[in-house]
């Protein structure tokens, strides 16, 4: 793999490493929301880059292929998580009674 | 012949997709399905039994391109388990959600949720196991919301939901470590090439801690028993006896047929560690659990504890034939903590459902009012404690012996100390729903098809397995599971 490929996938991997940490903090939902498609998206830029076969070659086909079918997982995980946050938002706030859950 | 392959993932998928469409048929049609599901379990186990091996690539496409499904002993075990255990659950769930139009939300959801089940089974190839671990987790975390009106159930699935997410995207970054190092996601292309370098032992860490999250292993194991206790019941069944189990086989598969010459054991002994420490932690949490559903949550934790704790064990025995007899107790093992797992939820759930909660310290009269549903918890208990003639007593046997035939005692006293502490949550239960309350007119209203269920899961659990072991053991012999370890 030549330089320019390589760096594009370490990025991918900071980008990554990045998103994983805010979506596991203790953040507002929707920004932890962000945060996991954040960290998709570098794991998408991962992939593209280990596409590259070299100048003037066409590039690997099936890394392309794995990334649009994660792109649609992505959003459709998306949608379920807001949509299950807005029935949160709806109902009404009870209060919250302990239980012996961690 | 391999066609039964897609019979096995395709069924529920259309049931599924009728149940969407056509929601008045839903409730036959599930149980239709249910049956047929067991049916084509028991043919593909049969047929595996007899030597043949399993393998088609969808539409004709080459490997690599397309989506390729096979089957193995170990599988085809698998398969027939979540068969047994889904037509169970979906002849208690019709009559566990009494609202018409619950069960007509719950049922696409339902299948949805057995469709990744099969597919994660039988999928050859790594990024179609990264679908089924997504299919798996939003199916499951839209399950545990059905029905639910508190904050604090959604509030768990959401957290469920979340860390799934989290889980599959280390997963999908191994998949794309594994693909630039190898330039092929085929499993049966990748077992022979895998090599100790940097980015292969990445993708290891990579694709294990994903798998790990989802099988809840200590520490990763915060989100499992608020989602798992707060599910409806049948709901909790499954998640318990099928959905952490999956993602537990799809490790054995990475660790045993990809990894092995990646795996060492050190690495081996750290998962024991961690699996042991599950074993502990869970068993004291359940002792001291208020709830019925959460001390069954927080036994799922221990009881996935001793899955890990084979795995030192098995990796340690020297012989190829030992090795073999030991993978069968680990199938085995997990085979019966399915069963008696899901039997333990639905029967909880036929209390919680007719009393309106499921706190141990009122349980007093449970025995009097509902003696079938608590006898299946009873027998569901005997089965999980490992007591003879269980599937798990078998099972644990062959863990103590191996574990001082390799010299690694430890994992005996580990194993010692958590039949223990389960024999004594579960004798809390019992202690609890068998003071009297004096004489009681029986509940009305507690049909057979609420009850019978969870009986017969039990049953199968305590007797079936321990008594039909032998020809579990022959199965796994036959396919190539244990051989390759």
């Amino acid at each position: 793999m030549g330089s320019s490929p390589l760096l594009y996938a370490v990025t991918g991997a900071l980008i990554f490493g990045i998103g994983l940490l805010a979506s596991l903090r203790d953040e507002a939902l929707l920004a932890r929301i962000i945060a996991i498609n954040i960290s998709g998206v570098g794991v998408f830029l991962m992939l593209v880059s280990f596409a590259y076969r070299g100048f003037e070659l066409a590039p690997d086909p099936i890394p392309h292929a794995l990334v649009l079918t994660g792109i649609v997982v992505a959003v459709a995980a998306s949608g379920l998580a807001l949509a299950l946050e807005k029935r949160l938002a709806e109902l009404p706030k009870s209060k919250t009674h302990k239980e012996d859950s961690p | 012949m391999s066609t039964i392959l897609i019979v096995v993932v395709i069924v529920p998928l259309l049931a599924s997709l009728t149940c969407l469409m056509l929601p008045r048929l839903s409730d036959r049609l599930s149980l239709g399905t249910g049956l047929v599901q067991l049916i084509t379990g028991g043919l593909l186990i049969q047929s595996l039994a007899s030597g043949i091996s399993h393998f088609h690539e969808l539409g004709g496409w080459s490997p690599g391109l397309g989506i390729a499904l096979r089957a193995d002993a170990l599988a085809g075990a698998l398969v027939l388990l979540c068969a047994i255990v889904s037509l169970a659950a979906t002849v208690y769930a019709r009559r566990y959600f009494t609202c018409v139009e619950t069960r007509y939300r719950f049922w696409p959801l339902w299948w949805l949720l057995s469709t990744a089940i099969y597919a994660l089974l039988l999928s050859a190839d790594l990024f179609n196991l990264y679908v089924t671990l997504e299919l798996l987790g939003l199916s499951a975390a839209a399950l545990c919301t059905i029905g639910a009106a508190k904050t604090e159930a959604l509030r768990s699935a959401l957290r469920y939901l979340m860390l799934g997410l989290v889980g599959s995207l280390l997963f999908l970054a191994g998949v794309s470590m594994v693909y630039a190092e190898y330039g092929t996601l085929s499993l049966m292309a990748l077992a022979g090439q895998i090599a100790q370098t940097p980015a292969t032992l990445v993708a290891l860490l990579l694709l294990s801690s994903g798998l790990l999250v989802k099988c809840a292993l200590v520490p990763l194991h915060f989100w499992l028993p608020a989602a798992h206790g707060s599910a409806p019941a049948p709901v909790s069944a499954v998640l318990s006896a099928l959905v952490v189990k999956v993602a537990f086989y799809l490790l054995l598969r990475l660790w045993f047929e990809l990894f092995s010459p990646v795996m060492t054991s050190l690495f081996a002994t750290l998962i024991g560690g961690l699996g042991a420490i599950a074993v502990i932690w869970g068993s004291l949490r359940a002792l001291t659990a208020a709830r019925l559903k959460l001390l069954a949550a927080y036994s799922t934790l221990s009881q996935m504890g001793y899955l890990f704790v084979f795995i030192p064990v098995l990796a340690a025995l020297p012989d190829e034939e030992t090795r073999q007899l030991g993978f069968g107790a680990l199938v085995l093992f997990a085979l019966s903590h399915g069963i008696a797992k899901a039997a333990l939820f639905l029967g909880i759930g036929v209390i919680q459902l007719q009393v309106g909660h499921d706190r141990i310290d009122q349980l007093a009269g449970s025995a009097q009012r509902f003696p079938i549903a608590f006898f299946a918890i009873g027998l569901a208990g005997v089965a999980l404690v490992g007591l003879p003639p269980s599937g798990a007593f078998l099972a644990k046997w062959s863990l103590i012996s191996n574990s001082l035939l390799t010299g690694q005692w430890w994992w005996m006293v580990v194993t010692l100390t958590g039949t223990l502490l389960a024999a004594a949550y579960f004798i809390r239960v019992l202690g609890a729903g068998f003071v009297t309350l004096g004489p009681e007119a029986p509940v009305k209203g507690v049909g057979v098809s609420l009850q019978a269920p969870a009986l017969v899961l039990a049953c199968l659990a305590t007797f079936g397995l321990g008594l039909g072991a032998a020809s579990l053991w022959d199965v796994l012999a036959m396919g190539s599971a244990g051989g390759q370890l």
